[in-house]
């Protein structure tokens, strides 16, 4: 289980979060809305070790992480897969390398274990044979599946997704949160998604969290979230500009 | 809870203290960069194939700007040393000027001020653009410490390769000299090499390696330091190689100066 408690973070005199409280429970797909430039990718950033809050705490099972640093950090973050907005993916090395690389780099398996696992892994993600193209060949949705294919290649136990369906068309957008329900189902990991796909990610969230102005406004499974009379959360999933509604 | 602006008198003093705050800041960061990429250089696992991949970067990409640049200053020395050598009636020094001046000066920065242009600016792209893309944050969250995989072989790489491209500089800016002033100007192929012999010993070719070595921690350190640092998107990425290579160029003459005052 993932705890987040009081996280606050700030940039020069630009608060980002304030004070932001959330669990993760073990096994399921969280995802986290909210408007674009609300610090949901900070947020992720703070979940992930990329970023050190000025106040409160992130519990990953018990143990904190917000204080830790070096091979402390990096112990953690072996249980981790993630994958970035833009694919993050190597771009001087083909698909096939960028998911071999973290069983050859961390795990340092054998060659011949490296090669039937990517395969395995591109099998997974519906790219077979397409290992040999660099990520600069091959189109945007592919790049996701790549990267989703590299974040799970070492089957980690929670799995944190950047926006993984930002600037894809309509159909993209649903394959894509269908494979991670489909590997999500396969390989029970913990899922935390940041995403605006509306009302796409209520058909795969177990529950969902609105962030709104640095803190999350409400929590719940899906049906709740799209039930709430929240103002905030409501002009949210209906796309109403703010002050168009309860004014 | 907002803050109470200060008097106008104390404005001033309170830029001048937030832009003190800020230099030391970087200066700090700069150091620890360096400290974290020489810890990262010294503890396995090496990374052969990217210390590798940095020497065919930093060095065989630089060699034919190495090899036009070296040999058009040789022939400019030669030309230049000579026509003033001979209003003395000592035109036989050519060799040892032309040898001395690219072996303990010229030789060292100038090509490290091309390999700056050349390979400096690309590894500050390079390393910027994978920052931007998040590439280097992929490195970090997969447990991976990128100053292994991107700072320290390029470090390396740069005290390998400083040297090498400063030799071949200096060998070719000989033989530029000795065209024009052998082959164009009639000197003796003897008197320019023999002279030579006489007047550059050791201690000014070690000189020229000290320096050589000292740019090539400069200019890597400079340039992966401002691109793991750099802004946003491509103005930033622009801004961080514009930065690189002027700071590394200007440390360079600097550098240079301090060493030749110490150095015998």
């Amino acid at each position: 289980m993932i705890l987040v408690q009081g996280l606050t973070k700030s940039f020069g005199r630009q608060p980002v979060l304030r004070g932001l409280d959330l669990e993760v429970p073990t096994g399921s797909i969280t995802v986290i809305i909210g408007r674009s430039g609300g610090g949901k990718s900070v947020f992720l950033k703070h979940l992930i070790g990329l970023l050190r809050p000025d106040a409160g705490r992130v519990l990953v099972d018990g143990a904190q992480i917000t204080g830790l640093r070096g091979r402390a950090l990096d112990d953690v973050r072996r249980r981790y897969g993630v994958v970035f907005q833009g694919g993050a993916l190597f771009d001087s090395m083909s698909c096939a390398d960028n998911v071999a690389f973290p069983l050859r780099e961390r795990l340092r398996l054998p060659r011949p274990e490296i090669t039937k696992r990517v395969e395995a892994a591109l099998v997974a993600v519906g790219l077979e044979g397409m290992g040999a193209k660099n990520p600069a060949e091959v189109s945007g949705g592919m790049r996701k599946r790549v990267a989703i294919a590299r974040a799970l290649v070492t089957e980690p136990e929670i799995v944190f997704f950047d926006e993984p369906t930002t600037g894809l068309d309509p159909v993209l957008v649903n394959t894509i949160h269908h494979l991670i329900l489909d590997l999500h189902r396969r390989y029970r990991f913990t899922a935390v998604m940041v995403s605006h796909e509306i009302p796409e990610i209520f058909e795969i969230a177990d529950t969902v969290a609105m962030l709104h102005e640095g803190r999350i406004v409400e929590v719940g499974p899906p049906a709740a979230i799209q039930a709430s009379q929240n103002r905030v959360v409501r002009q949210f999933i209906r796309g109403v500009p703010e002050n168009s509604e309860g004014a | 809870m907002t803050e109470r602006p200060l008097p106008l008198p104390l404005r001033p003093l309170d830029a001048l203290g937030g832009w003190t705050l800020e230099v030391v800041e970087s200066l700090g960061r700069f150091g620890t960069f360096l400290a974290e990429a020489l810890v990262a250089l010294v503890s396995p696992p090496f990374k052969l194939s990217a210390f590798l991949d940095r020497i065919h970067y930093i060095g065989y990409r630089s060699l034919l700007i190495i090899l036009l640049t070296g040999s058009f200053t040789g022939m400019v020395l030669g030309l230049q040393v000579y026509l003033t050598l001979v209003r003395f009636g000592s035109e036989a020094y050519l060799g040892p000027a032309v040898a001395l001046s690219l072996i303990r000066e010229l030789g060292p920065v100038l090509s490290a001020l091309m390999v700056t242009g050349r390979a400096g600016s690309a590894l500050t792209a390079e390393i910027g653009i994978m920052r931007i893309t998040e590439q280097i944050d992929a490195l970090t969250v997969m447990a991976l410490n990128p100053m292994r995989y991107l700072v320290a072989p390029s470090i390396l790489a740069g005290l390998v390769t400083f040297p090498l491209m400063t030799a071949l500089f200096n060998t070719v800016g000989i033989f530029g000299g000795y065209l024009v002033g052998v082959e164009l100007l009639g000197l003796s192929q003897g008197t320019y090499f023999g002279e030579m012999q006489t007047f550059v010993d050791m201690k000014d070719i070690m000189t020229g390696f000290w320096k050589s070595l000292s740019f090539g921690v400069i200019v890597t350190w400079v340039c992966t330091y401002k691109g793991f640092h750099v802004g946003h998107g491509a103005e930033g990425v622009a801004r961080a190689t514009t930065d690189a290579v002027v700071l590394s160029s200007v440390l360079i003459l600097v550098w240079d100066y301090f060493m030749g005052s110490i150095l015998p």
